[in-house]
């Protein structure tokens, strides 16, 4: 069997489409980024995710520390249980707050983590016990309708 | 006078019979393609050399037309998205719209005109010249030797093509929205890289364009192998493969788009 120019082609042709995968996942894709270290696992429990979903980011001051692992539901406490994984690399205090908030105005939701004063760290499989759950937009308004109602009755 | 008026429901008739006839001959022409493309890796010359001409000369074709459409789509998105003030999310709407459907839905439709034709004809015309029957006559298998080689140098060039579409289209839109009309490059790309995601988008992007592969490559040497032996009939079959496998790239598409995403 000997070489042809046939086969240099092919290696090309070969070669330049591996290439663009690559630059697919690379480049364009979020292969590389903000990949989560030997993740450990923090548990919270919210009243309300709203549109939160897996591989939503958690943040702390903005930074991505980890990703929504999964999201379970607890039919005793009719709570959402968000699990999620946090790099080996952070560590959160015993009573870190976390919320769920929204990027933008319209922009996917995440978990912003609100680190308090405690010496005490989260320990992998801990929950967070002071959580605060999503906006509701509909609640909102009608809770500022009621109030501008209120104010309107007051006077009288 | 019946005679007259019962003549297109016969015809109608005919052309359904043989429809269902060409799609049942149809698998088991794949069924006989895989179960006899053992000799095509043993003989990896073969397949090289269908590679060669299925893959590595469409590669012209391929990357002018992403690098095209992915500019295209840069000028597009450019007016529409500025129109919010949210021109950092143009490498985005570039990205997801070639990994997700234009890649491997435009690269399978040029593949199956510009490779799947010349499949047919090089395949229809050894029919017609008989040298499939001098073939089986030497005792040697025309699926195994003619046909196998080059349904499987078209599912091996397939995704590669599709993968450089984007690639290329991606960097189109580079060009047209970075380097020409100015968007910001630092979140083009950073915007690009946390909205694409490798699984759900790029990894389906690829799903497809394999099984655009099978499907065109199966309809190349299918029409080929099929073909009437006449001059007349391989004309008609190049024809039937491009338009067969136009639309079966766009229905398959639809079905994979409603499974994948």
């Amino acid at each position: 069997m000997k070489r042809t120019t046939i086969d240099l082609w092919v290696g090309i042709f070969v070669a330049l489409g591996i290439a663009s995968l690559f630059f697919l996942a690379v480049q364009v894709g979020n292969l590389r980024g903000t990949e989560i270290v030997e993740p450990y696992e923090l548990q919270a429990r919210f009243d309300n995710i709203g549109g939160l979903k897996p591989r939503a980011p958690v943040r702390s001051a903005g930074v991505v520390v980890g990703r929504v692992h999964h999201i379970d539901y607890d039919s005793e406490r009719f709570q959402a249980v968000v699990v999620m994984n946090i790099d080996h690399r952070y560590s959160f205090p015993k009573d870190t707050f976390a919320t769920i908030n929204t990027s933008g105005l319209l922009g996917e939701q995440y978990i912003g983590m609100e680190p308090g004063g405690d010496e005490a760290l989260l320990q992998p499989g801990d929950t967070m016990i002071k959580t605060q759950s999503a906006v509701v937009l509909e609640k909102l308004i009608s809770q500022f309708m009621f109030n501008k109602a209120a104010e309107g009755a007051a006077p009288k | 006078m019946p005679e007259a008026l019962l003549r297109p429901f016969i015809r109608l008739g005919h052309s359904v019979v043989s429809g269902i006839w060409r799609l049942g001959f149809a698998s088991r022409f794949l069924g006989a393609i895989l179960m006899m493309s053992g000799a095509t890796f043993r003989r990896p010359a073969l397949l090289m050399r269908e590679i060669y001409f299925s893959g590595v000369l469409s590669l012209i074709i391929i990357l002018v037309s992403g690098l095209f459409v992915g500019m295209v789509l840069a000028l597009h998105g450019y007016d529409t998205l500025s129109r919010y003030g949210s021109e950092e999310w143009l490498g985005v709407l570039v990205a997801l719209s070639l990994t997700r459907e234009l890649g491997p839905v435009l690269a399978g439709l040029l593949f199956a005109s510009r490779a799947g034709s010349a499949i047919t004809a090089e395949i229809g015309l050894m029919k017609a010249t008989e040298q499939l029957s001098a073939m089986a006559m030497m005792a040697v298998n025309p699926v195994a030797r003619v046909v196998a080689p080059r349904f499987w140098g078209g599912v091996i060039a397939m995704p590669l093509l599709a993968a450089m579409f984007s690639a290329m289209g991606v960097l189109g839109g580079y060009l047209v929205g970075v380097v020409q009309i100015g968007v910001d490059p630092g979140s083009f790309w950073s915007q690009m890289q946390s909205q694409v995601d490798v699984e759900r988008d790029i990894l389906a992007g690829v799903i497809k364009s394999v099984v655009f592969g099978f499907a065109v490559a199966l309809i190349a040497v299918f029409e080929g192998y099929d073909s009437e032996a006449t001059a007349e009939g391989v004309s008609r079959a190049t024809t039937r493969t491009v338009v067969t496998s136009a639309l079966v790239i766009l229905g398959l598409d639809f079905i994979l788009t409603a499974f994948l995403f």
